[in-house]
């Protein structure tokens, strides 16, 4: 064992420097000569024909190299797409064109695309096509949308139903004709806009000369976007080279292949020059991908002592216009599996309707899927305990599997692999000292004060795997992870690996474990991510699982290289290799420590080869593709405190505590900061951000000025703390924490809010919590 | 986010300034930029030119006039919010000035801009009712005063004439005696007011209101002043229950915006609560 032990250690993170001081290599900092600017026309209806569109005039301006409409490109580009083909469902994939055809279906829509010399010029020709529509009626709202005589999106999908899908484990109808008491209620789980910091984007720069299309992009899984690219040009993989070093924040939104990439792509071919393609924001607010709209009807079967036997679920998920790449496993697999949380609930009914509207396509974001199912069940679970008088804890841990049941089965057909649900309750309780905040609460009651303890205790799958669940959930690819190690000859480490961390300080954790294993300097590991050209294959970088199975293929590989060291050094010593230790990154003999090589030593001889013995190759390298036998299943508790003023119906946060479990933890520091993040962005789909669109199919909130990402004065001061439950599941025991604070708050909050108003008989109140809606459902009650 | 084309010239002079506009008849005036520039990259605004007076020394400055503090149009919000002056004599406008936008709107806004913009949730019109400002004003006629209360006239519409420039705001010194105070509501994505209030409560020898005035922005298509709420307190003890009996009056007769976050009613609602909370503080300094 290396003694350096960097794992666990709270290593600052080595992008930031380059990060912080404006040097990243973000898309839009990558300039080629002889670079054309291209621009997207988007359609200002929701629904509509197109009748005629006039490029005229934009083609006669100074500047402009070409103009497109989707006529021009049809032949050019497959459709946009859909690679979550869910089984079972009768799911059904319309066409999505890159530039619409004859019809637009949202507000964004692409209806043509400019290239010209420079973006100032390419705005002035967008606005200069003359495209004529005849509006059609547009549905916003996906129960509508369903509703005999609805507006229509294609002939080729009845009633706008683009799957209907089922998960029916144990006897519902048996539960609920014995349950002792019965909960039916309607939750909205509303629509969200990603918002990472930086837009999509792409430079395409294909050569004539060698037929290579290069392509910097936005991507959290460059190889799967070369794969996409391939099909959808027609370029084999091998003629394309994705590029995604830097990305600035992605959370989901930059799984998807998209419409502006594919063109780009296309038009670089066509024209033989580099083209590049910058959202702006709003473009990133209406052709971006949004997340959740989940309406969720919810029967909830349970005994009058609190226990919980059975839960059925029929939810409209709300797909937009187009079905985004990985959109239909969202609200089904990814939410329905996860219906029992962290409970023995031994019967679980789920039927997801995915349903097409005149809006933005949705897609996986942040959480995807599971923060529908935590919310749904946290939520539910303290109305139950209100319902049946009981204190949210006491019913959770009525409910709670116990530590002694893992691996545990789930009635869904997951096994959880290892959890202690209780402990981070218990120790969360003990962190916001739980007994006197209740007598501060009923205290200040007295005196016309407000305050709030909301709860959250959930779990959640992270380290999305193994293939062949992926396989059997339709999603088409694998879910395995990539790493090679390679050691050069002066003994420092470049590593190559599948994930693409793109805010989440891979480059960091990844050279601990490096560093680690092989017993080499921190600073002497070289971390290479986001080019296909350089990583053999990588899934990419979401669901939380690039630790879990991108790290985890990376030890798997330094363990190889590690033991064919072994073998040199061995032959070297003219030991056998069981006769050596490794220690403090040297390879000695077993009682005998002064006769002994380094690991940098060793890495020479392997490349100088003079003496090794035949059946060992040179070189010093190995590549490991890492397919985990499971999932894991990171667990915790959260508690919110809030203070809502019934006159204004405004909440302020006073304090907020997360326990988490996300297993073994390489860098505090870099989970904390996860965890802060995941908090901010689910306590904020709680009580600030939403999506709004009018009845035409206007998008409301298309920019940040009614958009609300909240600013750090709009968040309380996060008090984290974890406990550590390994998982089997990877060598490392480490879980996952991308998206545990997200799925864990937003319930958290919307508990702690109805807590506080629990005076007023308020029971519950749909998501957001904006001060008008608590102002409102306050006034109601009093009067 | 791509402006169209336009030309630029910097004023060296307000005579410079009132001759490029003439010239230039589409032109628009550029002071601080945080209001003009987010909607030219929008092209929700496409002037052919710009005049920068940001710069015209003339205009930027606070003096004190004897009875009256004189602030230059193009005086910096955090130049104001930092004066000493200004701190001792009119301490609501680095109240109000501290919650606009961040830092740096603070330090390309100017206080000119905001009021010639006239946006129906930006914070200073409210003050500038309250504190019974005088706007100057000068075009190719000349110079006129007018007062606060005849500026705000609609939605994004003010009492200057398209060819005239605003020089400076002179306010009143307040009485011994006054509280004054700024109270916003903001919205959360934008940060601009859903409704502010802002009242300048003078207090007679005997502790009885003397004199009281309550301008409100946010609520309505335009900034406005409550004569109604400031009659209903003039002469009275400035109790807690004269307070909430006088902001009860605070919506009435006016319109109200509606958006996304905040109805008509709610708005009305908060124009209420605000006021009375605006009022509630600015009778506690008053007292001291
Ligand atoms: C992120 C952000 C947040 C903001 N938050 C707030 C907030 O919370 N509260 C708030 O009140 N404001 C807010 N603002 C607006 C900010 O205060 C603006 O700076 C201000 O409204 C305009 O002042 P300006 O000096 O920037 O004017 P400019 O933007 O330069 O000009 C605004 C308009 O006034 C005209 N104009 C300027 N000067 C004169 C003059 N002397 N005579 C005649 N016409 C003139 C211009 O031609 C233009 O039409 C925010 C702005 C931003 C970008």
């Amino acid at each position: 064992m290396a003694v350096t032990k960097l794992f666990g250690a709270a290593v600052k993170r080595r992008e930031d420097p380059r990060l912080i001081t404006g040097r990243g290599n973000f898309t839009d900092h990558v300039r080629l000569p002889g670079t054309l600017v291209m621009a997207i026309k988007r359609s200002p209806h929701a629904h509509a024909r197109i009748v005629r569109i006039d490029t005229s005039k934009a083609r006669a301006m100074r500047g402009v190299v070409a103009v497109y409409t989707g006529q021009d490109l049809a032949d050019k580009l497959a459709p946009v797409p859909c690679a979550w083909l869910i089984p079972d469902s009768d799911l059904k994939v319309p066409p999505y064109r890159a530039v619409a055809v004859d019809k637009v279906r949202y507000v964004g829509d692409a209806v043509a695309v400019v290239v010209a010399e420079n973006r100032y010029i390419a705005q002035d020709a967008v606005d200069a096509i003359d495209v004529e529509y005849e509006p059609l009626p547009a549905v916003v709202d996906q129960e509508k949308a369903l509703e005999p005589g609805a507006p229509q999106l294609y002939d080729e999908v009845p009633n706008n139903l683009a799957f209907h899908w089922k998960l029916h484990a144990g006897d519902f109808d048996a539960a609920w004709n014995a349950a002792e008491v019965r909960l039916s209620r309607r939750l909205v789980n509303h629509r969200l806009i990603p918002t990472a910091m930086e837009p999509r984007g792409a430079l395409a720069a294909f050569n004539p000369g060698t037929g290579e299309l290069t392509i910097w992009c936005t991507s959290q899984n460059p190889h799967v976007h070369r794969l996409l690219l391939s099909a959808v040009t027609g370029l084999p993989e091998t003629q394309i080279r994705v590029i995604a070093t830097d990305v600035g924040g992605g959370f989901g939104s930059k799984i998807p292949m998209y419409a502006g990439e594919m063109i780009a792509a296309a038009i670089s071919k066509e024209l033989g020059r580099p083209i590049k393609w910058i959202e702006t924001r709003q473009e990133n607010y209406v052709a971006t991908i949004h997340g959740r709209d989940h309406i969720q009807y919810v029967d909830i079967a349970a005994k009058r002592d609190g226990t919980i036997t059975a839960v059925r679920v029929r939810a409209y998920a709300n797909m937009g216009a187009y079905l985004s790449t990985a959109a239909p496993g969202v609200p089904t697999w990814l939410f329905g599996l996860m219906l029992q949380g962290a409970y023995a609930i031994p019967v679980v009914h789920c039927d997801v309707y995915g349903v097409l509207t005149n809006t933005t396509p949705t897609d996986a974001y942040r959480g995807a899927g599971r923060p529908e199912a935590t919310y749904l069940l946290e939520r539910m679970i303290d109305i139950l305990a209100r319902e049946l008088g009981m204190d949210p804890t006491e019913i959770r841990r009525k409910n709670f599997i116990p530590k002694d049941k893992f691996p545990y089965t789930t009635p869904t057909g997951l096994q959880y692999d290892s959890g202690d649900y209780e402990a981070t309750l218990d120790r969360a309780l003990e962190l916001v000292d739980y007994r006197t905040l209740r007598q501060q609460q009923a205290e200040l009651r007295q005196r016309g004060r407000y305050i709030g303890i909301g709860f959250s205790t959930y779990v959640e799958v992270c380290g999305l795997a193994p293939s062949q669940a992926a396989g059997a959930m339709g999603f088409q690819g694998g879910l395995w992870e990539s790493a090679t190690v390679r050691v050069h000859p002066t003994g420092k480490v470049t590593v190559f690996t599948g994930s693409n961390p793109h805010g989440q300080g891979e480059e960091t954790t990844f050279a601990q474990l490096v560093a680690d294993e092989l017993g080499v300097p921190f600073e002497d590991v070289e971390i290479v991510h986001g080019d296909t050209e350089m990583v053999p294959f990588g899934m990419g970088t979401y669901g939380s699982r690039s630790t879990a199975v991108g790290g985890a293929a990376l030890v798997h590989a330094c363990r190889k290289v590690k033991e064919k060291a072994q073998r040199i050094a061995a032959h070297l010593l003219e030991v056998s290799p069981e006769d050596l230790a490794f220690e403090n990154g040297r390879f000695f003999v077993k009682g005998a420590p002064d006769r002994g090589m380094t690991f940098q030593e060793v890495a020479l001889q392997a490349y100088l080869a003079w003496k090794l013995p035949r059946d060992i190759e040179p070189g010093l390298e190995a590549t490991h593709f890492f397919d985990p036998v499971n999932n894991t299943f990171p667990f915790g508790c959260h508690i919110c405190v809030v203070e809502v003023d019934p006159e204004t119906g405004k909440v302020d946060f006073l304090e907020y505590v997360a326990v988490d479990d996300v297993g073994n933890v390489i860098n505090p520091m870099i989970v904390d900061g996860q965890v802060h993040g995941g908090i901010a962005q689910g306590l904020a789909q709680a009580v600030y951000e939403f999506a709004a669109y009018d009845q035409n199919g206007q998008l409301l909130t298309a920019s940040l000025m009614d958009y609300a990402i909240p600013k750090a004065s709009m968040l309380p001061a996060f008090t984290v703390d974890r406990t550590v439950t390994p998982t089997p599941v990877n060598p490392m025991g480490v879980k996952g924490a991308g998206e545990t604070g997200t799925i864990a708050s937003t319930p958290a909050v919307v508990n702690a809010v109805i807590d506080a108003l629990a005076p007023f008989g308020i029971e519950h109140i749909d998501m957001p919590l904006t001060p008008e809606r608590i102002w409102r459902a306050v006034r109601e009650r009093s009067a | 986010m791509y402006p169209s084309t336009f030309t630029y010239y910097r004023a060296g002079s307000v005579q410079e300034a009132l001759k490029l506009l003439v010239e230039n008849p589409d032109a628009k005036l550029l002071a601080g930029g945080h209001s003009l520039i987010p909607a030219m990259k929008l092209r929700l605004a496409t002037p052919s030119a710009l005049i920068d007076i940001s710069r015209i020394p003339e205009l930027a400055g606070i003096r004190d006039a004897g009875d009256r503090i004189v602030i230059g149009a193009m005086t910096r919000y955090d130049d104001i919010r930092r004066s000493d002056l200004v701190q001792r004599v009119l301490p609501i406008l680095p109240e109000a000035i501290d919650v606009i936008g961040d830092l740096q709107v603070r330090n390309m806004g100017t206080i000119g801009g905001s009021l010639a913009h006239a946006d129906p949730a930006a914070d200073l019109p409210a003050v500038v009712l309250a504190l019974g400002a005088e706007l100057k004003a000068v075009g190719p006629n000349g110079e006129r005063t007018i007062p606060a209360d005849q500026f705000f006239v609609d939605l994004f519409t003010t009492a200057l004439q398209a060819n005239e420039i605003l020089t400076e705001i002179a306010i009143p010194k307040p009485p011994a005696r006054t509280g004054m105070s700024y109270q916003k509501f903001a919205n959360p994505a934008s940060g601009y007011a859903v409704v502010g209030v802002a009242a300048v409560v003078p207090l007679g020898e005997d502790g009885k209101v003397s004199a009281v005035r309550v301008g409100v922005t946010g609520a309505g298509p335009y900034a406005v002043r409550r004569e109604n709420v400031e009659q209903a307190l003039v002469g009275k003890e400035p109790t807690a229950e004269a307070i909430e009996a006088a902001s009860q009056l605070a919506s009435e007769g006016m319109n109200f915006n509606s958006d996304i976050f905040a109805s008509e009613e709610y708005r009305a609602h908060l124009t209420r609560v605000f006021t009375k909370r605006a009022l509630t503080r600015a009778v506690e300094r008053a007292r001291g």
